[in-house]
């Protein structure tokens, strides 16, 4: 497992990120390429989940976007990914969060840690 | 065919210029000793026989203790002959992975991990019988008919059915090699190779 982690290390640049978990709220910073102009798009929402390790390590982040849930899976070692920012952590009780999928409106309020 | 003794590590992905992920295999490869060399005059073909990976003296016989003190090296673990090396090896000599570039396309031979006992399914893609319905109830996956009747009044030799799978030689064909680090002996392996981790691998060019 060691030589897997020294690999990981060689190529994949580690980058500068706050520390967060399921039920925190971030704020991705993620580069697009439309045609030949690159930019930057965010995606802000909560964390239900945290999966893999390494190179393969990526977040599920939910957001209600109109209404309607929208969910993205990013892998953290993407070179796309520029920043991310941590905007509200969040007190849960479990690493997956998956049952904010059923909920909406007030039961899907996450409490929120006091700093 | 030059190629090297190496040990499956594991799977992890890189990313490319584009930002692609790949996914790819890490070999730990080499370094090899050369324990013999064949020729046509003495054997009839040519062929260099590799060593890798350490053996305790405990558990190596005499007779084999004697192979390796002839190329002066302590007891290797496994030995394979490869035919047609490149350029020419004397006893003794030391391979390593500087033989391979990056981009290098190469072919990888590993023993796939074993599966057990498999049914015709899985071990050789047959569909199964397609309904769960219309008087199905205990015959999903069965292997239907074996052959015709009173003639030949035999089933054929050769004739796919359930049986034990894997663990068999496979050799996986034209892997790309995307990173050499020569001070680490290790190679990194486009896609994925036979065999379980931890497990001997020939990589060929």
């Amino acid at each position: 497992m060691d030589i897997i982690k020294f690999v990981d290390e060689q190529f994949n640049v580690k980058k500068e990120m706050p520390n967060f978990r399921s039920g925190d709220t971030i704020t991705v910073h993620y580069k697009i390429k439309e045609g030949s102009k690159e930019r930057i798009q965010l995606f802000q929402g909560v964390v239900i989940q945290r999966h893999g390790v390494g190179a393969g390590e990526s977040v599920t982040v939910r957001k209600i976007s109109n209404g309607i849930g929208v969910e993205r899976v990013l892998p953290l070692a993407s070179p796309a990914i520029e920043k991310i920012e941590l905007n509200k952590v969040g007190v849960v009780r479990r690493a997956k969060i998956f049952y904010l999928r059923g909920l909406t409106g007030k039961k899907a309020r996450i409490r929120e840690k006091k700093m | 065919m030059s190629g090297i003794i190496g040990k499956k590590i594991g799977m992890t992905s890189v990313y490319d210029a584009n930002g692609k992920i790949i996914p790819c295999t890490v070999v730990e490869a080499g370094p090899c000793v050369v324990t013999q060399v064949r020729t046509m005059e003495l054997d009839g073909y040519n062929s260099v026989q590799l060593g890798f990976g350490e053996r305790k003296e405990k558990h190596t016989s005499k007779a084999m203790m004697g192979h390796f003190a002839k190329a002066q090296t302590t007891p290797k673990r496994k030995l394979v002959e490869f035919k047609g090396f490149e350029d020419k090896k004397s006893l003794g000599d030391i391979v390593n992975i500087d033989i391979f570039l990056e981009g290098d396309f190469v072919d990888v031979v590993g023993t796939s991990k074993g599966k057990g006992f498999q049914g015709v399914v899985k071990r050789h893609g047959f569909g199964g019988v397609g309904g769960q319905t219309h008087g199905q109830h205990n015959r999903l996956r069965a292997p239907g008919s074996l052959g015709a009747s009173s003639f030949p009044s035999r089933v054929f030799k050769g004739m796919r059915m359930a049986g034990r799978m894997g663990g068999d030689r496979v050799k996986v064909q034209n892997l790309e090699i995307l990173k050499v680090l020569t001070d680490k002996n290790l190679l990194i392996i486009k896609g994925s190779i036979p065999g379980a981790k931890g497990s001997y691998v020939l990589v060929e060019k």
